[in-house]
């Protein structure tokens, strides 16, 4: 059951006890937060069903059409402040041709998915942790549960899928963007051929940091909704409850895909 | 025969006693009225009865189910005798008037969507809402998101309709209206209803039998035309607080009666 009831404890007696507290309700909503993760991965096998698939697609297209402006120019400079800072150090070696490696190398294994899901964090997180915020303090997720209708299957769900599904797609595109962005300042201000940039590029990317960086993104994008979507539901006290939501989205979705990142990274490549 | 039954239901919240061993019993068919000042557990009780709370002490009966200790599926079925309207009608925001009343038909049954529309349509015409059926909920003034919330409330054909402070909110004819939509499903399709509420015109008018909840316990409960005659300190302070007299709410309950 999502509704709950309100949380009162009485007042710790020294700040030990504040603090310890404080440590076990983390641990508490982690675990919250994870067993509707759990329910939602039971539900995806209702992803094409008649109800589910119409709010599936367009979760999808919230989540990658409206926010391809965006990623746009933020892969794009990404790529160009990538290229302008390795190629001028690099320069003075006279291994400027090498940018061409270092950007989609970093792009591909890290900033394109890392950059992707800060973005997505800010933009989509926030907005699930919103709207979700809204409805529970407005007895709305409390109607669905009257009426017998789960609000994990009608909204955790369908945001999951998206996410999972157009996270990795988002990140290729940034690093398409990042890559062509570190092209363009190669050739313009560092004299590196467009043919030269692309073969020392793709010389030196491998098939394995291709899926590690999808792989990533796919992390990303279940961790921003399951983060998202448990502030959401854990929302009181009207307006200013959604608000306090929606920024704790924000800071632990960013810190929660920093430390994952770590981990993967080190995963795959110790 | 008695269809809700609270047996000796304690509640603690925010470091406050809300419900302190309540007994309270509703009987099948009646519309019975639950009145109190804000913050007297009105709504916690409601609440109860369809498990949004679970009690700290006590249990709740729903017919033979005790819906204080049923989980899953046996939850499920006991919420499906259930009809609610909330506060503030609850409708999804995204979701045209139409959608939110169908919402339940195309979760639950295995209508069609033209069968669960058209349905849906029949119970919007009968509370007079067929011309905003394709308007959103932000569009809609408050009394028209109450009769839609109520006609969701109503689409799955209910045995229990539960109403959360139906006027809240609302100017005294919209009120109005509403109490006689309540009123309306009761005579027609013989549901048993509890409404909270502290609107003590609407509950004179409407309900068979009017409780008063104070400090977490029952204190009073009557027919309206006892209830009004009440020696009852708590009961006599809350029909001095909204003006009525003695002769006015004979009068208001015997105009609804006819």
């Amino acid at each position: 059951m999502i509704t709950r009831e309100p949380d009162y404890f009485e007042p710790p007696l020294n700040p030990f006890g504040q603090f310890g507290r404080k440590i076990l309700l983390s641990c508490r909503g982690a675990g919250r937060a994870l067993l509707t993760l759990a329910e939602a991965i039971v539900f995806v096998r209702f992803m094409f069903s008649r109800r589910n698939r119409h709010e599936v697609v367009y979760q999808m297209f919230v989540t990658g059409i409206k926010s391809l402006g965006v990623i746009t120019v933020v892969g794009l400079f990404t790529g160009m402040i990538l290229a302008l800072q390795t190629g001028l150090e690099l320069r003075r070696f006279g291994q400027e041709v090498n940018i061409g490696t270092a950007v989609t190398v970093s792009l591909v294994r890290e900033m394109g998915p890392f950059m992707t899901a800060l973005i997505i964090a800010a933009s989509v997180g926030s907005a699930i942790a919103a709207q979700l915020g809204t409805m529970t303090v407005s007895d709305e997720i409390a109607a669905l549960e009257v009426m017998s209708i789960n609000p994990v299957r009608m909204l955790v769900m369908p945001r999951l899928v998206a996410l999972a599904v157009m996270m990795p797609i988002l990140a290729v595109y940034t690093n398409v963007l990042g890559s062509t962005g570190g092209a363009l300042v190669g050739w313009t201000q560092l004299g590196v051929s467009l043919r030269a940039y692309y073969d020392n590029a793709i010389q030196y990317v491998t098939n394995k940091d291709l899926y590690v960086g999808l792989f990533k993104s796919v992390v990303f994008g279940i961790i921003i909704n399951t983060v998202a979507c448990h502030q959401g539901f854990s929302a009181t006290e009207g307006a200013v409850g959604v608000g306090q939501a929606t920024r704790r989205t924000v800071i632990i979705s960013f810190l929660t895909i920093l430390v994952c990142g770590y981990i993967i990274t080190r995963l795959f490549y110790s | 025969m008695s269809l809700i039954r609270f047996e000796r239901v304690s509640k603690r919240l925010g470091g406050r006693t809300v419900l302190d061993g309540l007994d309270l019993t509703v009987q099948k068919g009646e519309t019975f009225a639950l009145l109190g000042s804000s913050g007297s557990g009105k709504s916690v009780t409601l609440k109860h009865i369809i498990r949004l709370m679970t009690p700290d002490e006590g249990r709740v009966w729903v017919g033979g189910d005790c819906v204080s200790e049923a989980r899953g599926r046996e939850l499920e079925r006991i919420r499906r005798r259930f009809g609610v309207l909330f506060q503030n009608a609850a409708l999804l925001q995204w979701l045209t008037v139409e959608q939110n009343v169908a919402l339940p038909l195309l979760e639950k049954t295995p209508l069609s969507e033209a069968e669960a529309f058209a349905r849906a349509r029949e119970r919007l015409a009968a509370l007079g809402l067929e011309d905003a059926r394709n308007k959103y909920p932000a569009d809609l003034s408050g009394g028209m998101q109450k009769r839609v919330g109520l006609a969701r409330a109503i689409i799955m054909d209910p045995e229990i309709i539960l109403y959360d402070e139906p006027t809240s909110g609302l100017d005294p004819v919209t009120s109005r209206t509403i109490d006689r939509l309540i009123e309306d499903l009761r005579q027609r399709l013989g549901v048993t209803s509890v409404v909270v509420t502290h609107d003590l015109h609407s509950a004179l008018a409407i309900a068979t039998r009017i409780g008063v909840i104070h400090q977490g316990r029952i204190v009073e409960i009557a027919a309206p035309r006892d209830f009004i005659r009440s020696r009852n300190e708590i009961v006599r302070d809350f029909l001095e607080a909204q003006y009525i007299t003695r002769r006015g709410a004979w009068e208001e309950s015997d105009r609804h009666e006819t």
